[in-house]
């Protein structure tokens, strides 16, 4: 999506607080579980792996690359290209490549995150190295 | 306990509409209903279970008001496009446990002419909605891994078409009835690569419905009997983002589960009806399935093989989603019902399929790249 696309504003909740307040200050966090150590995203208080609730937050590189992407191409707002981001750190999550041509976009491709605005807390994407 | 052999697809109905402006979404649900009955030669007073998924106006206590139901089981599982067959595997349960006789599932609605409710979203949409998530695209990511993968090529998926409009052309309430080559699929547009608009399944309003019930009242009627053998049903997500991979749906467990329970294997099946919202999706369930290994589907479908007649594994034959019904965005009625027509020698005399006894039906629903359900069937002619 392009810099006129208006994103929407993330509602949060008492349990994600903490990663939006964190967007705006340019900061990926992702939660990792100290009983069984799989970090995990999106974040949950309580680990979806082994159930234990010491889950801890940690900062992401923002560094990763492309498992897959699919560039739509019928959008009343444009073509964009959405894919998923394996991050150094281990979990995978959909986002959108951005700031890029979208025609030379590669699965295996390294990416970094970056943030758009929203009329709340910035939002995650991520765009080539 | 299992549900092998206790419960039997007495009536089945598909809406001829593929276009549906004069009628009320709860309109189309009776008269699906109303068909099924009279194929089954019941009533409506012989219900006594139901099922509907999220396309039921109001969910299952407003329809069971608005179709003057009395029934004493009911289920409103929405788990998508395959929401049909897991009511099914449900039903057999229902009546295996003695907890209905006679029950009735419904799908109908109008995309072409109507508003589509959105989505139902989770504790995931701060973290994905932004992303514009579509059927399209996210089948596409699904495609862009296995091709990435397994070398799987746009030929192959166009195959996938071209079998299921060979078949759609004999189907004279198909939607789109003209057969297509490979070429035709390569040269339609691109909506989300790679996926091309004829990879892409038909929106039609409409509906479907079935009649589960009992081996005694089957016996009792006049259709030839298509039994449930076996069901299975599984869910996959990307669940907190570890080991992500899109090459395989929840089908890898909901076949087995399936295959176990009815005793076969799927060498042993004569016929399929496959999910084919898109190309992509029956290429990754025929392997998520078994019926070939996982990255060799693209050289299964190839070359007609999925074509009646003259193909190895003849898939819906009725000429599927990609060509001639998609109700409601949701394929999984539809697939039960020409298993069923198979099942009982009553599909077009040029793709029926030759003593044909034993078949699946199965569908994922959801977002095959992001989380999803998928359901097995295994019918047989008893």
């Amino acid at each position: 999506m392009d810099s006129k696309v208006k994103y929407p504003t993330p509602q949060g909740n008492p349990e994600t607080k903490h990663f939006w307040e964190q967007t705006v200050e340019g900061k990926l966090l992702i939660k990792r579980c100290t009983a069984c150590g799989e970090a995990h995203y999106f974040p949950r208080s309580i680990c979806p792996f082994c159930f234990s609730d010491k889950t801890v937050w940690e900062e992401s590189s923002g560094e990763g690359e492309i498992y897959t992407f699919s560039l739509m191409r019928k959008s009343a707002s444009g073509p964009y290209a959405i894919g998923y981001v394996t991050l150094k750190e281990g979990p995978s999550l959909l986002t959108n490549f951005v700031d890029c041509d979208m025609a030379k976009l590669k699965i295996g491709q390294k990416v970094k995150v970056v943030f758009k605005t929203t009329d709340g807390p910035p939002l995650p994407f991520f765009t080539p190295v | 306990m299992t549900i092998k052999g206790k419960a039997y697809i007495a009536g089945i109905y598909e809406h001829p509409t593929r276009h549906a402006p004069d009628k009320s979404t709860a309109q189309l649900h009776a008269e699906v209903a109303k068909g099924a009955l009279e194929d089954a030669s019941l009533t409506k007073a012989d219900i006594d279970g139901y099922f509907c998924a999220g396309d039921a106006p109001g969910g299952v206590m407003a329809m069971v008001d608005y179709l003057g139901l009395k029934v004493r089981h009911f289920d409103s599982t929405d788990t998508g496009g395959c929401s049909y067959l897991v009511h099914l595997g449900h039903a057999a349960e229902a009546i295996a446990a003695g907890k209905c006789s006679i029950a009735l599932i419904t799908l109908a609605g109008k995309p072409r002419t109507g508003v589509m409710p959105p989505r139902a979203t989770g504790a995931e949409v701060d973290f994905e909605a932004a992303y514009g998530a579509t059927t399209h695209n996210i089948y596409g990511m699904c495609a862009m891994r296995h091709m990435h993968e397994f070398g799987t090529t746009s030929e192959q998926l166009a195959w996938i078409k071209v079998a299921a409009s060979h078949h759609a052309q004999y189907n004279p309430h198909a939607m789109l009835k003209e057969v297509v080559t490979v070429e035709d699929v390569l040269n339609s547009p691109m909506i989300s690569d790679p996926l091309h608009r004829m990879d892409c399944c038909v929106v039609t309003d409409g509906g479907g419905a079935l009649i589960v019930t009992t081996e005694a009242i089957a016996k009792s009627l006049k259709k030839p009997l298509v039994r449930m053998i076996g069901h299975g049903e599984a869910m996959k997500g990307p669940r907190g983002g570890k080991d992500l991979n899109l090459t395989y749906s929840a089908g890898v467990w909901s076949g087995p589960r399936a295959f176990e329970e009815a005793g076969v294997t799927p060498k042993d099946i004569k016929y399929a009806s496959i999910y084919d919202s898109f190309t992509i999706t029956v290429l990754m369930q025929l392997e998520d399935l078994g019926f070939c290994k996982k990255g060799e589907g693209g050289k299964f479908v190839a070359d007609g093989n999925l074509i009646s007649g003259t193909g190895k594994l003849p898939f819906n034959t009725d000429g599927g989603g990609l060509c001639s019904n998609h109700p409601v965005n949701r394929g999984g009625m539809t697939k039960i019902l020409e298993a069923v027509r198979q099942l009982r020698g009553e599909a077009h005399p040029k793709v029926q399929v030759k003593n044909c006894d034993l078949a699946i039906a199965h569908g994922t629903g959801g977002l095959l790249g992001v989380r999803h359900a998928a359901s097995t069937c295994i019918l047989e002619r008893a």
